[in-house]
């Protein structure tokens, strides 16, 4: 193990590159995902807003 | 072309919908199995020693950064001829990706420079024109954001693509055109590639792995976009109607 995390004396370059690698790549799915959650809220609370409207359109289709 | 078909936002929603636990596990499954080839089974280098660990992620990460920004200017390009009414959403979506794909390839080069080459960065043809593609990332994500007027905004960002777009080329062949530093090209050669197996099995899954994962979130962010947009027009009708 102790010989795997040194990788021959250039773990302290290896792991900082998957690290960070990991980093990034995680913080955009977050916030992606963010993002749309906080889209789907916005577009339900609009909505919810219209109900005359929908139930119009309802009852036409 | 068969992409028209998904021209239509709620058809693309639904279809993102239904891709969308296909190119997440696609993703978890390549990237778990490029990490373990990658880590623990590829050999150390015979000249770079266990540091060519760190191109299993800095050479997919340089693809992908030429790859989305190839994507961007495609997109572009169908925005402003065709007025393809997805198109301006897949480039906003995809840029800051491809800006953080390209800050990791220069991240990572930088990692592998220092204990390989003896210096963090040089100003070479590929790194600099790589580094050009970053900041082509940057102007373009500030571009979207510039205008009052959203259309005129997406309208400056997709001309930037298109011109940006010949820094792609310089990028690829600067290892041939001039006298680099960075190495030239092994594996994506007409002559193929000229690494072993053990080496490219990882190198092609973690690359495989990153597309599925700029897919993923691709779909996440158009959809994200789609709904906000939805929203807007909702409240937009909303204040109209209590006039």
């Amino acid at each position: 193990m102790q010989g795997f995390l040194a990788m021959g004396g250039h773990g302290g370059y290896i792991w900082p590159a998957f690290a960070l690698t990991a980093l990034v790549l995680i913080g955009f799915a977050v916030a992606s995902l963010r993002d749309l959650r906080r889209a789907q809220k916005t577009l339900a609370r609009q909505e919810a807003l219209r109900p005359e409207r929908r139930r119009r359109k309802a009852a036409q289709a | 072309m068969t992409m028209h078909r998904f021209a239509n936002p709620g058809r693309f929603m639904r279809f993102a919908d239904r891709a969308l636990p296909w190119t997440l596990g696609a993703m978890v499954l390549c990237l778990g199995a490029g990490l373990y080839l990658g880590l623990f089974v590829a050999p150390p280098d015979y000249q770079q020693g266990e540091s060519v660990r760190i191109m299993y992620v800095h050479v997919p990460s340089a693809w992908m950064a030429l790859f989305v920004y190839t994507n961007i200017a495609l997109a572009s390009a169908a925005s402003l001829i065709w007025r393809h009414p997805l198109a301006d959403l897949v480039a906003k979506a995809s840029s800051p990706i491809g800006a953080g794909f390209t800050f990791l390839a220069l991240a990572t080069g930088s990692l592998w420079g220092k204990p390989m080459w003896g210096t963090w960065w040089v100003w070479d043809a590929r790194l600099t024109s790589v580094l050009v593609l970053f900041f082509l990332y940057l102007g373009h994500m500030a571009l979207m954001n510039a205008f009052d007027d959203q259309a005129r905004g997406r309208k400056a960002a997709a001309i930037l693509a298109l011109v940006g777009f010949v820094n792609v080329p310089i990028i690829k062949f600067s290892v041939d055109w001039w006298n680099t530093l960075h190495q030239p090209a092994s594996v994506l050669r007409l002559d193929g590639p000229t690494i072993h197996s053990s080496m490219l099995w990882p190198l092609l899954l973690m690359a495989l792995g990153f597309t599925f994962y700029y897919v993923t979130l691709l779909f996440i962010r158009v959809k994200s976009d789609l709904l906000a947009a939805r929203a807007r027009a909702l409240e937009v009708a909303a204040l109209q109607a209590g006039e």
